[in-house]
């Protein structure tokens, strides 16, 4: 079923695709932030009933629902590295983390700056934001567990077992706001039905999501190849790009 | 599939199973500590199956809807007491600071205090909870009948009128 996958479980195919996929993530990423977020913050309608403030969402809900995503795709690139045991699949996991680390980063800390005007608190011990804040030490988890082993087959093992346990995690994020009493807000876009935000509000906040999508699969790929390069450093195949790469600078330089 | 993988992908799973099937049962035990607050009607009635109700004199958070028209200002002190409610029986909270800008009445608010009587709770916390609809001032007009005003304007206009 999955045989068309088998040959970028080589580093040289992979390193290729990469070269292949990033100019568009890195169009998508451009274009959306650019549109997206000057189109919310200067042009979207202010709200009813939290008038500009409200605004932080553009940076907020794009930031916080990817970081669950990029944590599910780390989670599927371990269970892959595991039993199909590729070590692209355990690089591309730790290419993933630290993107996924910031942008849990940037949730919770937009979310305390708009928490203080909006709630009247930065921080309140709720099921969301605890929880998201346990995704945060995850990522840091799975990026500490991984560079405590010298053998790095065996840090991607140890890593990955890590970032599968943790996707249980992403059920409870997710549905903690109706589980239990929260003081954060139930979902406005990640529902069943239809969306509670007005159509001017919801396009820009789907224009930045798609951008920060962008950005997200711009530095990961950036971050795979230089981990590729950097685990193969000793293969032919790298030798000669490196060559031809600064046979190339010095030709401009001369 | 090789049977060498097969056993791999059948370890992580088994592994990956056990691991929901304990997560959830220790959030099903948790349940009614995960809360961040009270509803008035479990205040007065109890919580849920248990019907374990509050003891007066325990620190707590409540969190409701404030009853249109309950609320009453003190003119010379910060003190405010307002009347909180969601389906059921009310309950009074009294509370001396500033409240957000967020707070008016028919809003959703989340206060931390201590259970005076069963009915009466002394806060010295009052945050704003709001809901997850967004929309500009005029749609709400039109659907809600909602007057637009700014969180600022309302606590400053609203404030002698009480």
């Amino acid at each position: 079923m999955f045989t068309w996958l088998h040959p970028y479980a080589k580093t040289e195919r992979a390193y290729a695709l990469c070269n292949t996929l990033l100019p568009y993530f890195l169009v998508t990423a451009i274009v959306g932030l650019v549109v997206g977020i000057i189109w919310g913050l200067l042009f979207a309608p202010s709200d009813y009933q939290q008038g500009d403030s409200f605004r932080i969402i553009y940076i907020h809900v794009p930031s916080a629902i990817l970081s669950m995503s990029t944590y599910v795709a780390m989670a599927a690139a371990g269970f892959v590295g595991l039993v199909w045991q590729w070590k692209t699949a355990y690089m591309s996991m730790m290419a993933i983390a630290p993107v996924g680390a910031i942008l849990t980063f940037i949730s919770l800390f937009t979310g305390a700056a708009w928490g203080k005007p909006m709630w009247g608190t930065w921080w309140i011990w709720d099921a969301r934001l605890t929880s998201q804040l346990i995704l945060f030490f995850l990522y840091l988890g799975i990026m500490a567990l991984y560079a405590a082993f010298s053998d790095k087959t065996q840090a991607g093992k140890s890593a990955a077992i890590m970032a599968l346990v943790g996707v249980i995690n992403i059920p409870i994020i997710h549905f903690s706001v109706e589980w239990w009493n929260t003081l954060h807000q139930g979902a406005t876009i990640t529902k069943f039905g239809q969306p509670s935000i007005a159509s001017s509000m919801l396009w820009p906040l789907l224009i930045s999501i798609a951008g920060f999508i962008g950005l997200i699969g711009t530095l990961t790929l950036m971050n795979l190849k230089n981990q590729i390069l950097r685990r193969e450093i000793n293969r032919p195949w790298v030798t000669e790009l490196l060559t031809t790469k600064e046979m190339n600078v010095n030709k401009e330089a001369n | 599939m090789n049977p060498r993988r097969k056993q791999r992908l059948i370890t992580v799973s088994v592994i990956g199973g056990m691991v929901i099937s304990a997560v959830s049962l220790m959030l099903f035990a948790l349940n009614d500590n995960i809360d961040l607050f009270y509803t008035p009607t479990e205040i007065i009635q109890g919580k849920g199956e248990t019907g374990v109700k509050p003891m007066i004199g325990q620190r707590l958070r409540i969190g409701g809807l404030v009853v249109e028209g309950s609320v009453e200002r003190n003119q010379d002190t910060l003190a405010v007491e307002f009347e909180l409610m969601d389906t059921g029986p009310k309950v009074t909270v009294s509370y001396t600071g500033i409240l957000p800008d967020l707070f008016r009445e028919g809003q959703g608010i989340v206060a931390t205090g201590v259970l005076q009587a069963n009915n009466l709770i002394v806060a010295e916390e009052v945050l704003a909870k709001h809901d997850e609809e967004y929309m500009p001032p005029e749609l709400a007009e039109q659907l809600k009948g909602i007057q637009h005003v700014k969180p600022s304007e309302a606590g400053l206009n609203s404030a002698p009128s009480y």
